[in-house]
């Protein structure tokens, strides 16, 4: 292997044409480069979108209330119907599966200038929550804290804002903690500040919001028992369509709303979007590799193709070497080594452009992602075990371009290669 | 060194089928200096392939050095032309890319000797054809002449028992080729049995043995007595 005559001869049989050779190799440059340009991009996507909902709870599901659909046990179809506070506790009493339930209201959307402090105000997103909330939706804590049981015990008015709220209403480096914010006319103390994990938003961004407690805000938005929103999770081992159906079924129960209707009753299941998703990028993953694959194959036929030529051109160099005495196994192992080594740099050099361009796609990227964009596409990178892989895919595609070429090239019998004039 | 008996060759191209050794019956012994004539077609290129064992045959027997040439594969037959055959070709067939010491030096190379080596002997060999100055040079930068010299260096290297020189003087001019044949000669002095195909005249007849070959079989064998009418036949020429 490690041979100068050997290598001698390869450079001279690649480099004495080489336009052409360097042609070859761009077909196999090509291929692994799309390859990973491709596996990267969609890997990226993918991070985009998985890193956005990674720590959100994969088991969990929501529910609201929509007009009934469906004429049932006297009522009309049409009707307007929300859950109450006794739901919640008939609801924790008769689905064991089910481990966190946690209601949200939600204040007037959209309304104008109705979160005030001096004279600074914004139009941000008013909603009742409960403590439990963040095991299902993750929040980082930037000041302060989150809700919790005493909020909801003693109705106190106080609340939790988003860190775009802060940024508007307070100077920088301000503590908000113990300011009072004016919402809708009602003065809160300010208890902490947050920021999302996930970019899963429900009613309006999660940091362009104010969170009170759930009592709280049943109370001075004057709602009474109502409830417009509830979120739960499964116990561990259990799907959560289960809990989901098993929901459903006895909150329709409980408002007389007719069993078939599918429209009073919304949902989502967030298992089943992150099944389709995934899905969807295995699919895409695929995709991938067909095309990757393929692009490469045409390029390594390209190789073998190539191969061939340089081998009928150098017919009567073969005959010479095998009448003095190079054995068939020589022969073989110079064809294929020249394959290989075209395949092999060609390739490495489409696969450090790749990985080159990835990253700084990736540079770009994060530039923009600390400028607080929202992106979507996030870490295209692949990782060793995919290059490695491609590498060892263009050390077999090299020895198969080369095999064909070399079988060839050992079918010459000396002789004719030598009467060639 | 060499027995031939009742060898026939046909070659097979489609249907037909074309008989171009007869029945060969020949003998030549270690050290002979033997020339094979005939016209084109007289199947004496068919018969130095089977000699070389670039081709095999289809019946009757090849004995070279006592050891029975038959039905050999490709790697067998590659190892026995390099330790007993050394080839001299027309049209030199001398690797364009590599330079004269690095040509004679391929066989070794295929036994496997050593870069260090085999460039050493193969040194030693130029030098012994007066082309020590030239071995760094290029076949494209050397005369006819010098590469046929070159070829012939390279056919000795392995200490061939046979050469085998396939019209070896075809491409040179007068003066180059009784140059040629004169190494041949010194060669031949030293005990290597050299058979050579030609279809000149004077150039055969330098060879000790002149064996005639017309449509596959062996016409004549010129030796001794006949040898010296047949050189001064040509020489009157």
């Amino acid at each position: 292997m490690f041979d100068i005559d050997r290598w001698n001869e390869i450079w001279h049989a690649l480099t004495k044409n080489k336009v052409r050779s360097l042609l070859t190799a761009f077909g196999v440059f090509w291929g692994i480069f799309m390859l990973i340009i491709m596996s990267g991009a969609s890997n990226g996507l993918k991070n985009g979108i998985v890193e956005g909902v990674a720590k959100f709870a994969t088991n969990s599901a929501f529910i609201w209330t929509d007009r009934t659909s469906e004429p049932y046990k006297g009522f009309t179809r049409g009707r307007y119907w929300l859950f109450n506070s006794d739901d919640l506790v008939y609801l924790k009493a008769n689905v064991p599966e089910m481990e966190f339930l946690t209601p949200k209201n939600f204040g007037q959307f959209g309304a104008a200038n109705n979160v005030i402090r001096g004279r600074l105000s914004g139009s941000y997103n008013v909603k009742g929550d409960y403590p439990d909330y963040v095991k299902i939706d993750p929040y980082t804590i930037v000041y302060g804290r989150w809700i919790n049981e005493m909020d909801i015990r003693d109705r106190r008015k106080v609340c939790v804002i988003g860190e775009k709220v802060y940024e508007t209403l307070f100077e920088a480096n301000e503590d908000p903690l113990g300011e009072y914010l004016k919402i809708s006319g009602v003065y809160y103390q300010v208890v902490g500040v947050i920021r999302p994990e996930t970019r899963v938003n429900i009613n309006g961004r999660a940091e362009e919001s104010v969170f009170l407690p759930f009592t709280t805000m049943q109370q001075t938005f004057n709602m009474g028992d109502q409830v417009h929103f509830l979120a739960f999770t499964a116990k561990k081992g259990v799907p959560v369509s289960v809990v989901e159906e098993k929901v459903k079924t006895i909150l329709k129960k409980r408002h007389s709303i007719s069993p078939t209707d599918t429209q009073a009753l919304q949902s989502v299941n967030i298992e089943k979007q992150f099944q389709q998703i995934s899905g969807l990028f295995l699919g895409i993953g695929i995709l991938t590799w067909i095309v990757g694959i393929g692009t490469l194959m045409a390029g390594v036929i390209g190789v073998s193709n190539i191969m061939l030529v340089i081998v009928r051109e150098r017919t009567k160099e073969i005959g010479v070497q095998r009448a003095l005495g190079a054995r068939p196994s020589t022969i073989i192992s110079q064809i294929m080594l020249e394959s290989v080594v075209l395949t092999t740099v060609a390739g490495y050099i489409g696969l450090s452009l790749g990985v080159g361009l990835l990253e700084l796609v990736n540079k770009a990227l994060e530039m923009q992602a600390k400028g607080g964009d929202e992106i979507f596409f996030r870490h295209p990178e692949v990782n060793l075990n995919i290059a490695l892989a491609s590498l060892a895919v263009l050390v077999i595609a090299g020895l198969f371009a080369g095999s064909i070429p070399a079988k060839r090239a050992l079918s010459i019998k000396p002789i004719e290669a030598l009467r060639e004039e | 060194m060499i027995v031939l008996d009742s060898i026939h060759k046909s070659y097979v191209t489609g249907t037909n089928s074309l008989h171009v050794l007869k029945g060969i019956d020949l003998e030549i012994g270690a050290g002979e200096f033997v020339s094979v004539m005939g016209s084109s077609g007289s199947g004496k290129s068919t018969l130095l392939n089977i000699l070389g064992i670039l081709d095999d045959y289809d019946s009757g027997s090849y004995v070279l050095n006592g050891k029975k040439i038959k039905g050999l594969n490709e790697t067998k037959a590659a190892m026995l032309r390099n330790e007993m055959i050394g080839f001299v070709f027309q049209s030199f067939n001398l690797i364009s890319f590599k330079n004269a010491r690095e040509n004679v030096a391929l066989p070794l190379y295929y036994q496997k000797v050593s870069r260090r080596k085999r460039n050493v002997i193969a040194m030693e060999y130029l030098d012994r054809m007066g082309l020590k100055d030239w071995a760094d040079h290029l076949p494209s930068e050397l005369s006819g002449g010098q590469k046929q010299r070159v070829a012939i260096a390279r056919a000795l290297i392995s200490n061939p028992k046979v050469i085998l020189a396939d019209e070896p003087t075809g491409a040179l001019d007068t003066v180059t080729s009784f140059e040629v044949m004169d190494i041949l000669k010194e060669v031949n002095d030293q005990g290597i049995t050299v058979i050579i195909v030609t279809h000149e005249h004077d150039i055969a007849s330098m060879t000790r043995k002149i064996i005639r070959l017309r449509d596959g079989i062996i016409a004549e064998v010129i030796v001794n007595g006949d040898l010296q009418l047949y050189r001064d036949r040509v020489l009157a020429e």
